[in-house]
C-alpha cells in the first residue's frame, strides 16, 4: 500500500507580468487502489498540479509539500520522481525525432526498473500490451510521438503506463481530442492495468464523458488553484447535470 | 526551434531583407593558378568565417605532394593508379575556386585515380592520415557506365591537408562517395570535392566531419546531361574551439536533374563554430529541375555558433520544385522533460535525442562498421562534453 500525499500546495509560475500563484493550497491524498478525478474549469490549474507533481521545471512551489510513501518528492528530480513509482500521461506528448518506439520504451523500463529486460519477454509484452489497446505491430518502428495523431498520442501513453508499472498514474486530460471508440479503447486499458497492478490514480478531466468508463472512487472539484468541494462519484453526475457555473459565480 | 542566422539570398526567389550574395554562383573564379586567387579575407564571401591563422599555412605555404601516401583497400571491381596530368579524367570534374586548393593542384603533380567497374557490394577504403603539416593530395574517383559502388575516404591522425577530391559518375551508374573527417585536435584539413554527374546517373555524397581544428569541406556536384540524381549529406559534431565548414554548391546546368542537400550538425562548448552555406543555381536550361536543401543545427550549449546559409538562384520558371529550409536551435527542454519523466536520467536523455537528431543522416549511409562507428564517434563527443 503506497500513499501519494499533497499538503497545502501552493506554486507559482513566471510570465512576463511577474511570478503568478497558479495553486493556492492544494490538500490530496492518494492511495494505492484508488481512483480520483480532478475536475474543474479551464484555467483552474488541474494541469498544473499534475505537472508539478512530476516536477516540470516551469513550476516553483512556494508553499506546502508532496511525499511518496513519506519520502520527499519535491527534493527529487523529475526521473527520480518517475523512479520512485510516479507516472504522468501528458495531454501533449513531444516528438522525439530520430528515436524510436520501441528504443523509447526500452530505454524508459531500463531506466525505471535498473536493468535491461530479457529480450524476448519483453518483446512478448510490448506486443500484448500494444494489441490490448488495438495498436499496429509496426507502431514501434516509427519515431516517438512523430506524426502521431491524437489518438495514437494517448494510446502511446497508455501503453507506457501499462510497460513501466508505476505506483501512482496521473492522467492529464487523456480524453481530449479522442473519439469515443478511441476512449473506450484507452478507458479499457486503463481499467485494465489498474486491475492488474492495483495502483493509484489522478484523473483530470474538464468532462464528465471518460467518467462513464472509468469509476471514480472520488471527486474533486478544483476552482482557483484551490480544492472547491469534494465527494462520490455523485458529484460527476451533479457537474454534469449543473455544469461548473456554480462555482464560478461566487 | 528557433530560426538563427540564416541569410536566404538569390535572385529570383528573394524572402525580402536578406543580403544578395556579390556575384552569381558560377561566375566565381576557378583556376589551377594559386597567383590567380586572392588571399584570405573576411571581406570575401568564401572566407566571411575563417581566417587565415586557422588555416594552419595550407593558404601560404607551398605543399608537398602526399597523393602517394594514401592507402587505398578495395575489392577487385576498383582498380587504382597514380596518374598525372597526361590523365584524360585529370581535372574533368573541376578546377580550384579558392586558394588553399590551388596551392594542392600546384604541389600535387599527381593524382591517386580509383576506377570503379562493374558491381562492387563491398565498399573500397581509402586512408588518409598521419601526414606532414605541409600536406596536398589530390584524388580522381570514377565510375564507369553502368557501375555501382560505394568509396569511403577516411581521414583521421595527425597532418594539415589541402585536398582534391574529383569525383566522376559515369553514365547510368550509381556511386556512393563518404568523405569522413575524423582527425586529431590540432589537425587542418580543406577538402574541395567536385563531382561530375553523367546521364541518368546517381551519387550519394555523404559527408562527416568530426575532428580537427578547423575542417573546411566543399563539395560541388554539376550536371552534365538529364536524368541524373545527386544527394549530398552531412553530418558534423563541433567541440569547443573547432571549426567546421561546409559549404555545398549543386549546378543544374541541364533539365530534369534531382538533387537533394541535408546537412545536419550538432555543437557544444566555448568557441565551437560550423558554417553551411548551400548554393543551388538552376540555370535557364534546367528545366524539370528538383531541388530542396535543409540545414539544422542543435546547440547543445551556450557560446557555440552554427552559421546557416542557404543560396538559391533559379533562372527559369519551368521546374518542378525548389526549396530549401534552414533552421538552429537550443536543446528543446520539453523533450528532456518528457524523457526524464519516463525515468531516464538527464544525461541519457540528451544522448537519445542527439542521437536521435543525427540518426537521419546515420541510417542513410548504408555501410554497417561505418555507422557503428559513428555511432560511437558521436558517444564519445557527448561524453566528452559531459552531456
Amino acid at each position: 500500500m503506497a500513499t501519494l500525499q499533497v499538503k497545502n500546495l501552493h506554486v507559482t509560475v513566471e510570465t512576463e507580468q511577474g511570478s503568478i500563484e497558479i495553486l493556492k493550497g492544494v490538500d490530496l491524498t492518494i492511495r494505492s487502489g484508488e481512483s480520483h478525478a480532478i475536475m474543474g474549469p479551464n484555467g483552474s490549474g488541474k494541469s498544473t498540479l499534475a505537472y508539478t507533481i512530476a516536477g516540470h521545471p516551469k513550476y516553483t512551489v512556494t508553499e506546502g509539500e508532496i511525499t511518496l510513501d513519506g519520502e520527499n518528492v519535491l527534493e527529487m528530480s523529475v526521473d527520480e520522481r518517475a523512479r520512485a513509482g510516479l507516472f504522468l500521461a501528458m495531454q501533449y506528448p513531444v516528438e522525439i525525432p530520430g528515436v524510436s518506439v520501441s528504443n523509447f520504451l526500452r530505454t524508459a523500463k531500463t531506466a525505471i526498473t535498473g536493468e535491461a529486460p530479457a529480450i524476448r519477454t519483453w518483446i512478448n509484452e510490448v506486443r500484448e500490451a500494444m494489441t490490448n489497446l488495438k495498436m499496429d505491430a509496426g507502431f514501434t518502428e516509427r519515431n516517438v510521438n512523430e506524426g502521431f495523431s491524437g489518438g495514437e498520442k494517448k494510446r502511446h501513453e497508455i501503453l507506457q503506463l501499462e510497460l513501466l508499472k508505476p505506483k501512482f498514474a496521473i492522467l492529464d486530460e487523456t480524453d481530449s481530442g479522442l473519439d469515443v471508440d478511441a476512449l473506450r479503447v484507452v478507458s479499457e486499458g486503463v481499467n485494465r492495468i489498474k486491475d492488474a497492478n492495483g495502483f493509484g490514480l489522478l484523473l483530470i478531466t474538464h468532462y464528465t464523458r471518460i467518467l462513464n468508463y472509468i469509476k471514480p472512487d472520488f471527486v474533486h472539484v478544483f476552482v482557483a488553484g484551490k480544492i472547491a468541494e469534494q465527494g462520490g462519484p455523485e458529484l460527476a453526475e451533479r457537474l454534469e447535470a449543473e455544469g461548473y457555473d456554480r462555482y464560478l459565480k461566487v | 526551434m528557433t530560426e538563427a542566422t540564416v541569410r536566404p539570398g538569390s535572385t529570383g526567389h528573394s524572402h525580402g531583407g536578406g543580403e544578395i550574395p556579390l556575384q552569381t554562383r558560377n561566375e566565381r573564379l576557378r583556376s589551377i593558378d594559386p597567383s590567380k586567387h586572392t588571399k584570405i579575407d573576411g571581406r570575401d564571401e568564401q572566407w566571411r568565417y575563417l581566417d587565415s591563422a586557422r588555416m594552419g599555412g595550407l593558404d601560404t605555404n607551398t605543399l608537398r605532394d602526399a597523393s602517394s601516401e594514401l592507402k587505398v583497400s578495395a575489392p577487385a571491381e576498383f582498380s587504382s593508379d597514380l596518374v598525372d596530368a597526361s590523365d584524360p579524367s585529370f581535372g574533368i570534374a573541376g578546377l580550384p575556386e579558392d586558394l588553399p586548393t590551388a596551392n594542392a593542384w600546384a604541389a600535387a603533380t599527381k593524382a591517386l585515380k580509383l576506377t570503379l567497374s562493374g558491381e562492387a557490394s563491398e565498399p573500397a577504403f581509402i586512408s588518409v592520415g598521419n601526414l606532414d603539416n605541409q600536406s596536398a593530395a589530390h584524388l580522381i574517383i570514377q565510375s564507369k557506365t553502368h557501375a555501382r559502388g560505394t568509396v569511403i575516404l577516411d581521414h583521421t591522425g595527425k597532418g594539415n591537408l589541402a585536398e582534391i577530391v574529383e569525383i566522376i559518375v559515369g553514365d547510368e551508374s550509381a556511386l556512393t562517395v563518404v568523405s569522413i573527417q575524423d582527425w586529431d585536435d590540432e589537425s587542418v584539413h580543406t577538402s574541395a570535392q567536385f563531382a561530375r554527374l553523367g546521364r541518368n546517373s546517381k551519387l550519394k555524397h555523404v559527408v562527416i566531419s568530426l575532428g580537427g581544428k578547423t575542417v573546411r569541406v566543399t563539395p560541388n556536384a554539376e550536371f552534365t546531361a538529364p536524368g541524373a540524381e545527386v544527394e549530398l549529406l552531412g553530418l558534423y559534431f563541433a567541440d569547443a574551439g573547432q571549426h567546421l565548414e561546409h559549404r555545398s554548391y549543386v549546378d543544374h546546368a541541364v533539365a530534369n536533374c534531382k538533387s537533394r542537400v541535408t546537412y545536419k550538425g550538432a555543437l557544444q562548448g566555448k568557441g565551437a563554430h560550423t558554417v553551411w552555406i548551400g548554393d543551388v543555381l538552376i540555370r535557364k536550361a534546367a528545366e524539370g529541375t528538383d531541388t530542396y536543401e535543409l540545414n539544422r543545427n542543435l546547440l547543445l550549449t551556450d557560446g557555440a555558433r552554427a552559421d546557416s546559409v542557404p543560396n538559391l538562384e533559379i533562372e527559369t520558371g519551368e521546374i518542378e520544385g525548389a526549396g530549401h529550409a534552414s533552421a538552429s536551435g537550443r536543446f528543446d527542454d520539453e523533450q528532456l522533460f518528457y524523457l526524464q519523466a519516463r525515468g531516464i536520467n538527464e544525461l541519457d536523455a540528451r544522448r537519445l535525442v542527439v542521437r536521435g537528431f543525427l540518426n537521419e543522416i546515420i541510417q542513410q549511409i548504408g555501410v554497417d562498421s561505418i555507422e557503428e562507428r559513428l555511432n560511437a564517434s558521436i558517444e564519445l563527443e557527448l561524453a566528452r562534453g559531459n552531456h
